[in-house]
């Protein structure tokens, strides 16, 4: 034996690993004995957090009616991060009577031009504050950085900076007719995408002539606060967007206001069904955004190794916290162990832990309640008799509301875990053996917000995505999102379209 | 010994361009700091094959390129010596040499280097040139021209032909990705070459723009993975050419080590071919130790 043959066995069991001998199946890669990265936090010293909120109403900042507060948490340290008005109907009343009369005086009366002004205004202060309100997304919501400082914030700027654009072009977005605001609009906004969301909503609205009252959610308020801010620093007229901050009821209290024209919601079908029962014979248009539990189908014509990858980012993306996530994936059986065997690997190579280093890939669950809720239905899935797998690699901070990456195989259609959306990193894995069967299996649900096909064939995307009933189908590719693209669901996922040219609709009537 | 099965190269293994190319673009956001960043940085030291291959390149600087392969930077004499250097056939006997009794390999080129263009005999005979020189690593180029053609078996041959030529030297398979056009082709070239007993893939020869791009050496490292899963063969990837900066170097690691892992973070599995990288990495070596910038000229140009 050569020298040089000796020393490679010598270095690589110095790096923890033996040198095999013999194929095997089960061929470990070793991700975590060498080299790990050393913490790479993103400072937060400079972001100015006050200990108290009030909401945002008539463009200052207003006490509550009840001068009750609220607490909210950070999750990945359990500590209080700040606390919130609690928002009553009384506070309510108040903010949709300033954004009435902003409505009324100013903002239906002001030239298009100049709303768009106002518009791209916000989108650029959201860009120049992109770092703040990254790391108060990440601080207050528990979502990496790294997704809060490249998703959530861009994004955000972008839906400012597209609907501006569209506010003195209304009459080619609909040749031949006259578009006219519908008034005040009502809108309460999920905890998952806290800014975005309110992107989704605001910049719509504000657009195409209504002013708004939004809710955000009670466990994530800080930078819908933060935009107040941006709100009075870029000069918006006063009553024009109005925060109230608060829980269930101050939603409820949105909802049956008797002086809101539009309701736009995102959040769990349950709530949507509750909405849309109290909507039931008033004269209010809305729209509803809500649960899903995503096909993901694998192909074996697929390209496996960006397969996984797409698996990982339509299951592991702000930690499962995803309406549109790809939760049930479908796999064709001639790859599903391959694939599957590789899905396990690159789990070892996910960092789980605190959502301010730059090198977290899945950062802390929004909130006890939820954390509970996932627990909760991975001992179900337990119970229901699939198998579970989680990664090693990485060990879980010993304080806040961390989950290992979970994938569950063995699974049923009929099981609890395939049918119920979790809203966490938990992934159920299901084989299939033809097309038709994939199919039957993706629409098998109330559900159709979002599905992914992966495969090298085009044709088959096509036909495959005519088939499936969701609002959105990526092909080779998960959870991307663009200002230009409609997005909304089919089925129980939803009413109505948000994004793009679809997304004007909702805020107009048409004459 | 079990037997390995050697799959149908014409069967083309789909790879999605842009997902390669997103998956490096999330592997390049990963954050080296401190101790991580020191630690890669003397590692990416210790990977490089320092190499000289110009029809200029003379026996002094052959000599004195070894002595910096042996103490990369004087003043910090603690530091890792690098991998091996690189050079033509006819300086093996001169490289080997001035290396004596310092574990630094010496690779040669050869097989018609860069072009490949000649007969396998010639190609044979220029490998046992540099063997018997004492060479301790052959860098072998591919003939594109017939791998593009689709004669495969021709390819498999020439290597599995070169590879016994070697003997006991190790084996670099230079693809020369830069002409082989698609993520498809460079994973095609990777398994056959890796079936034929290639001890290493490397991306390129250093003669043709691209040359290393991070995209392709993901490609091969999961070439190597699938090959180390089905053959339980480990094999090396050397990434060449246009590697300049320490930044990229250690970006270059974090593909290696959340790819294959920890087992590949060593110079017995993974070498970068470069030669201005030395002298970034020692500077940032040197800031990471003294906090401040030295000027290049402290460095030597070899």
């Amino acid at each position: 034996m050569s020298e040089k043959t000796k020393k490679n066995e010598g270095e690589a069991t110095a790096n923890g690993s033996a040198k095999p001998t013999s194929p095997n199946a089960d061929l470990k890669h070793d991700f975590a004995s060498f080299w790990n990265y050393s913490p790479a936090p993103e400072s937060s010293d400079f972001v100015e957090i006050r200990e108290q909120y009030q909401h945002y109403i008539d463009g200052s900042f207003s006490v509550p009616a009840k001068k009750r507060y609220f607490k909210s948490i950070n999750p990945a340290t359990e500590e209080v991060l700040a606390e919130f008005a609690e928002g009553t109907s009384e506070d309510v009343d108040k903010a949709v009577k300033a954004a009435r009369k902003a409505y009324d005086k100013v903002w239906s009366k002001l030239p298009a031009r100049e709303r768009g002004k106002y518009i791209y205004r916000i989108a650029r202060m959201i860009q120049e504050r992109a770092r703040e309100l990254a790391i108060i997304e990440s601080m207050d919501g528990g979502k990496p950085i790294r997704e809060s400082r490249d998703v959530d914030v861009p994004l955000a700027a972008a839906y400012f900076f597209y609907y501006a654009g569209w506010a003195d072009k209304l009459d080619y977005a609909f040749p031949g007719r006259k578009a006219e605001p519908v008034g005040v609009c009502g809108q309460i906004i999920p905890w998952n995408f806290p800014l975005l969301m309110l992107a989704w909503k605001i910049a719509p609205a504000l657009a195409t002539g209504n002013t708004v009252v939004l809710k955000p959610a009670e466990t994530t308020s800080l930078t819908a606060l933060k935009f107040a801010e941006i709100c009075m620093d870029a000069g918006l007229p006063a009553g024009v967007v109005n925060i109230v901050t608060g829980a269930g009821q101050t939603g409820a209290a949105i909802v049956d206001h008797p002086d809101i024209n539009k309701i736009a919601f995102t959040g769990s079908t349950e709530v949507g069904k509750i909405i849309q029962k109290s909507l039931a014979g008033t004269e209010k248009k809305f729209t509803l955004e809500l649960g899903g539990k995503g096909p993901n189908i694998i192909f074996e014509d697929a390209s496996v190794d960006q397969a996984v990858e797409g698996i990982v980012n339509a299951i592991f993306f702000n930690q499962g916290h995803v309406c549109c996530a790809g939760s049930r994936l479908l796999v064709q059986e001639g790859i599903a162990d391959k694939l599957i065997k590789k899905l396990k690997q690159r789990m070892e190579t996910l960092i789980v832990g605190d959502p301010l280093d730059k090198n977290t890939d899945i950062g802390a669950i929004n909130s006890k309640m939820q954390f509970n809720k996932i627990n909760e239905y991975i001992e179900i899935g337990i119970k229901e008799g699939a198998t579970i797998h989680q990664s090693n690699s990485s060990s879980l901070p010993d304080k806040g509301y961390f989950c290992k990456p979970t994938i569950f195989t063995g699974v049923a259609q009929s099981n609890r875990i395939v049918q119920e959306e979790i809203f966490g990193p938990v992934l159920t894995i299901q084989t299939f053996r033809t097309p038709e069967e994939a199919v039957e299996k993706a629409n098998n649900t109330p559900y159709g917000l979002a599905g992914g096909i992966w495969t090298d064939k085009g044709s088959k995307i096509f036909k495959i995505s005519q088939k499936l009933r969701s609002g959105v189908v990526w092909a080779n590719t998960f959870n991307k999102f663009d200002p230009t693209s409609p997005f909304g669901g089919y089925k129980e996922s939803g009413v109505g379209r948000e994004g793009g040219l679809h997304g004007l609709y909702p805020y107009v009537k048409l004459k | 010994m079990s037997v390995i099965s050697i799959p149908d190269f014409n069967q083309t293994i789909p790879i999605d361009k842009v997902g390669v190319e997103e998956r490096v673009s999330r592997l390049n956001k990963r954050s080296i700091k401190k101790e991580s960043k020191v630690q890669a940085l003397k590692l990416a030291l210790s990977m490089i094959d320092l190499t000289t291959l110009e029809g200029k390149d003379s026996e002094g600087k052959v000599i004195q390129m070894c002595s910096k392969a042996r103490v990369p930077y004087a003043p910090m004499p603690q530091l890792p010596s690098v991998a091996a250097v690189c050079v033509y056939p006819n300086m093996v006997a001169t490289a080997k040499k001035a290396l004596k009794g310092t574990g630094i390999y010496v690779a040669s080129v050869a097989t018609a280097f860069p072009s490949g263009m000649a007969q396998l005999q010639v190609k044979l005979d220029d490998t046992k040139f540099a063997v018997d020189s004492g060479a301790d690593e052959i860098d072998m180029v591919i003939s594109r021209g017939e791998f593009l053609k689709g004669n495969y078996n021709f390819i498999f041959d020439e290597i599995a032909a070169i590879k016994e030529a070697c003997g006991e030297a190790h084996l670099k398979v230079i693809l020369e990705t830069g002409e082989l056009e698609t993520y498809e082709n460079v994973r095609t070239a990777s398994d056959i070459a890796m079936y034929a007993g290639a001890d290493f893939i490397k991306t390129s020869t250093g003669k043709i723009s691209p040359a290393a791009t991070q995209p392709v050496t993901l490609v091969m490292l999961e070439a190597i993975r699938d090959f180390y899963g089905d053959t339980g063969i480990m094999v090396g990837m050397k990434p060449a050419g246009g590697i300049r900066k320490a930044k990229e170097a250690l970006q270059y690691l974090v593909l290696v080590k959340e790819t294959l892992g920890a087992a590949w973070l060593t110079p017995n599995w993974f070498r970068f071919g470069a030669s201005s990288l030395t002298n970034d990495l020692l500077m940032q070596i040197v800031k990471q130790e003294t906090g401040v910038y030295q000027s290049l000229h402290y460095f030597s140009e070899d």
